[in-house]
C-alpha cells in the first residue's frame, strides 16, 4: 500500500494527466459530476456523483455507425473503435459493482464491442466511503463500501490518500507514481474501515433484506396484487433508469440528415410507453407492467441470468430523484415482507 | 409546519368515504424518511390512519391524477389540492380532462413546502426532519441536530407563492388566503438584462445536463396530450436521446411554447428535474411576456378563460412591436 499526501494530490492528478485522460469527481451548482483533470479542478468530497459512473464505459448516446449517399452510391463508415486510455478516479464502492453487472450483459457472447473497447482503457480507481447517506444500501446486495473492488483502491484520511492496487493494471498506474507516493502498512486504512463499518450497522436502511428475491422467483412474484398499489403513482418517466448504474437497456435508431444516415443507440427505458416495440406495439400496454418489469429484472430476471447476483447496488439514486419517492427499497419492502 | 394538522385531513377524509360522498382519495403516503413522499389512493379510514402523512413534503400537484382517477370511481374521488394546486385543477377543466362531476376537492392551506434537495446540500446522513420554534431542525448521523431556518429550504416556488387563495374547491379547510405579490419575475429580469450571448450561454449550461428522461413533461399539468410527439415513432421527431447539443434545448423551448398560455407557474417540473435545470424560468418568461404584451392572465385563475394568445382582441399587440422588445439585449 502506497500513500500521499492530501497537500499533494494536485500533483497526483497532473502525474496521472501527463499520460492519460483524467476524470474526477468536481462540485457543481448541480451537485457532483465526473469531469476531466485539467490543472484547475479540485475533487468533490460529495459522497456520490449525481448521473452514475456507468457513462465512461456506456454514454447515453454513441454513433455506431454512418451510411453517406451518394447518387446510387452508399458509403459505409465505420466508427473509430479505439478509444484513448483514461482513468476514473474517486468511483464508489455501489457504481465499481454496477461495472461488473454491466460485465455480465455488454461482455457476454455476442460481445459488445463499444463497451468492450472502452472497459479495456479505462482504469478505475475506487474511494472508500466513510460518510454513506440515510439512502444508502450498498450491503444489502453483499457490497462493503468501506472496501470497493476497482484497479486501485483509495481510502481517504483528513490528511493522507492510501492507494492500494489490486489488478495488474493498476499495479502498472500506481508504480509509476511511486515518485509521489510512499510505502505505508495498512493500520490507518484498518481503523477506517472498522469505524465505516460501525456507520453502516446505523445506516437506515442497514436491515433490508433481499433474501426472498433472487433466482427463479419469478411466479413468486409476477402476479403480486402490491404491483397495482406500488405502481399506482408511477409519472412513466425515465428518471430512475437513466440515473441507476446498472440499468442497460437502450435502442438504436436512424437519424438520416437528408444526404446520410447516422445510426447511433441511446438509453432507453422499460417505463417508457414506446420501450421494446415489435410489429404488434409495446409488449407491456400498462404502466403496471412497466413498473413491474423494472423492479423484476433488478430482482429476479438478472439473478436467474446470472447465478444470484442482483441487478441493484443500493447506491440509492432512485431513492433521492423519483418524482414521486417510488423506488426499489419501497417495492422490497412491500413485496419481501421486510420492514 | 403546517398550520392544518394531519388528524384534520385525516378526520375529513373518512367522514367523506364513510358518508359516500367519495370512494377514493388522493392523499400523500410516508416514505422510508421524513422527507420522500409519494401520492396515493386511499380507500378507507384504516388505511388513512397508517400511512397518510400531511408535512412539509407534500409538494406533489395532484391535479392531473385526477385524468386517470376520476375514471376509476364509482361516485367521487377526492383530492386534497393547496392552493397552487387549484390553478392546475381549473386549467385542466377549461381543457375538459376530467368530468368536475367525478371529483370533490377539499382545499387545504399552505404554509410552503420544503424542498429536499437544499436540505441535503446541507445536511449529510438525515435521520429525521421536525420543526421547533419555526426552524427547521434535521437530526443527522455524522453532526448531531442541524438548525435551518425555513426561508433557506423553503422550496423556490414556495419563497415566490404566488396565491395562498384556492382557486377551486367543493370545501375549504382552514381560512382562505389571498393572491400574492410575489417575486417570481425577478429571476426571469435577470435573464432579460443579460446580452444575447450572456443569456445563451447560460441555457446552455443548464439545458446540456438534461438526459431526456421526461419526468418535466410526464408531470406537467399542462402536458396532457395522450400521445406525446416525442413518444411517436411516426413523428419523426421521436427521440429518447440527445442526438446533437441542439435537440435538447429545441425539446425544452418548444415544450413551453406549447405549455404558454396553459402553464399555471406551479413549478412542478422544476421540483423533478433530477439534473437541477430550473426549467420553470423559460415557462415564467413566456407568463411575463403575456403579461406584458395582452395585459395581467393568470392560466388556472377560472374555469374556461382564453388564453390571450389564443383570443384575438383588437387590442393586441401588433407582432412588429412584440419582436422590437428588448432593444440591445434581444
Amino acid at each position: 500500500m502506497r500513500k500521499i499526501s492530501l497537500d499533494k494530490i494536485n500533483q497526483l492528478f497532473a502525474e496521472i494527466s501527463s499520460k492519460s485522460s483524467l476524470y474526477i469527481p468536481v462540485d457543481t451548482a448541480a451537485g457532483a459530476k465526473f469531469e476531466k483533470y485539467d490543472g484547475t479542478k479540485t475533487m468533490s468530497d460529495a459522497l456520490n456523483t449525481v448521473r452514475s459512473a456507468k457513462d465512461f464505459f456506456f454514454p447515453q448516446t454513441e454513433n455506431m455507425v454512418d451510411f453517406k449517399v451518394e447518387g446510387k452510391n452508399i458509403e459505409i463508415v465505420e466508427p473509430v473503435n479505439e478509444y484513448e486510455d483514461f482513468v476514473v478516479f474517486g468511483v464508489r464502492a455501489c457504481d465499481v459493482k454496477s461495472f461488473e453487472i454491466l460485465d455480465r450483459v455488454f461482455l457476454a457472447d455476442p460481445v459488445d464491442n463499444f463497451y468492450k473497447n472502452r472497459r479495456e482503457h479505462g482504469i478505475i480507481v475506487s474511494m472508500a466511503c466513510t460518510k454513506p447517506a440515510e439512502t444508502c444500501f450498498c450491503g444489502t446486495f453483499g457490497i462493503d463500501a468501506a472496501s470497493p473492488a476497482g484497479d486501485i483502491v483509495c481510502h481517504k484520511t483528513d490528511d493522507t490518500l492510501y492507494l492500494d492496487a489490486k489488478t495488474e493494471k493498476g499495479a502498472q498506474l500506481l508504480d509509476s507514481l511511486n515518485a509521489l507516493t510512499e510505502e505505508t502498512d495498512s493500520s490507518a486504512v484498518d481503523a477506517q474501515k472498522a469505524k465505516t463499518a460501525e456507520i453502516m450497522k446505523k445506516l437506515p436502511l442497514a436491515g433490508l433484506d433481499a433474501s426472498a428475491f433472487g433466482a427463479d422467483k419469478t411466479m413468486e412474484f409476477f402476479n403480486a396484487p402490491e404491483w397495482k398499489e406500488l405502481s399506482e403513482a408511477c409519472l412513466g418517466c425515465g428518471t430512475c433508469t437513466f440515473v441507476c448504474p446498472t440499468c442497460q437497456c437502450y435502442d438504436i435508431k436512424d437519424f438520416s440528415t437528408g444526404h446520410e444516415v447516422k445510426r447511433f443507440r441511446c438509453w432507453d427505458s422499460c417505463m417508457y410507453s414506446d420501450f421494446t416495440r415489435m410489429a404488434h406495439g409495446n409488449i407491456r400496454n400498462s404502466q403496471l407492467e412497466r413498473f413491474r418489469q423494472r423492479f423484476m429484472h433488478k430482482l429476479v430476471y438478472y439473478p436467474t441470468n446470472n447465478e444470484g447476483i442482483f441487478g441493484c447496488v443500493g447506491c440509492g439514486r432512485c431513492l433521492a430523484k423519483c418524482p414521486i419517492n417510488m423506488n426499489i427499497v419501497k417495492v422490497m419492502k412491500k413485496l419481501g415482507g421486510n420492514k | 409546519m403546517q398550520e392544518i394538522k394531519r388528524e384534520d385531513l385525516i378526520a375529513k377524509a373518512a367522514q367523506l368515504l364513510a358518508d359516500g360522498t367519495v370512494d377514493r382519495v388522493i392523499g400523500w403516503k410516508k416514505g422510508e424518511f421524513d422527507y420522500d413522499v409519494t401520492p396515493a389512493v386511499f380507500t378507507s379510514k384504516e388505511e388513512l390512519e397508517s400511512e397518510f402523512v400531511w408535512n412539509d413534503f407534500c409538494g406533489a400537484n395532484f391535479s392531473k391524477y385526477l385524468r386517470k382517477e376520476a375514471d376509476k370511481t364509482e361516485s367521487k374521488v377526492m383530492a386534497f389540492l393547496k392552493p397552487c394546486d387549484t390553478y392546475s385543477f381549473n386549467q385542466l377543466l377549461t381543457e375538459h380532462k376530467f368530468d368536475r362531476e367525478k371529483v370533490y376537492v377539499v382545499g387545504i392551506p399552505c404554509n410552503g413546502m420544503l424542498d429536499d434537495s437544499k436540505i441535503k446540500e446541507r445536511a449529510n446522513g438525515i435521520s429525521s426532519v421536525s420543526e421547533e420554534n419555526g426552524k427547521v431542525v434535521v437530526d443527522t448521523l455524522y453532526d448531531g441536530k442541524i438548525t435551518l431556518e425555513r426561508a433557506e429550504v423553503l422550496a423556490e416556488r414556495c419563497a415566490n407563492c404566488k396565491s395562498k387563495k384556492h382557486a377551486a374547491y367543493d370545501e375549504l379547510l382552514g381560512e382562505e388566503g389571498e393572491v400574492l405579490d410575489s417575486a417570481r419575475f425577478d429571476e426571469v429580469e435577470k435573464l432579460e438584462a443579460m446580452t444575447a450571448d450572456e443569456r445563451f450561454a447560460f441555457w446552455q449550461n443548464e439545458l446540456s445536463r438534461c438526459i431526456r428522461c421526461n419526468a418535466c413533461r410526464n408531470i406537467c399539468p399542462a402536458c396532457t396530450c395522450e400521445k406525446c410527439v416525442f413518444d411517436n415513432p411516426a413523428s419523426g421527431v421521436e427521440n429518447k436521446a440527445i442526438s446533437d447539443s441542439f435537440e435538447e434545448k429545441m425539446f425544452h423551448i418548444i415544450r413551453a411554447f406549447h405549455v404558454a398560455g396553459r402553464c399555471t407557474d406551479c413549478g412542478e417540473c422544476s421540483r423533478v428535474c433530477p439534473q437541477n435545470i430550473p426549467l420553470h424560468l423559460l415557462n415564467r418568461k413566456f407568463i411575463k411576456d403575456m403579461n406584458e404584451f395582452y395585459g395581467e392572465y393568470q392560466a388556472g385563475a377560472e374555469v374556461g378563460s382564453r388564453a390571450p394568445i389564443v383570443d384575438f382582441t383588437t387590442e393586441d399587440i401588433e407582432p412588429c412591436d412584440a419582436v422590437e422588445r428588448g432593444g440591445e439585449n434581444a
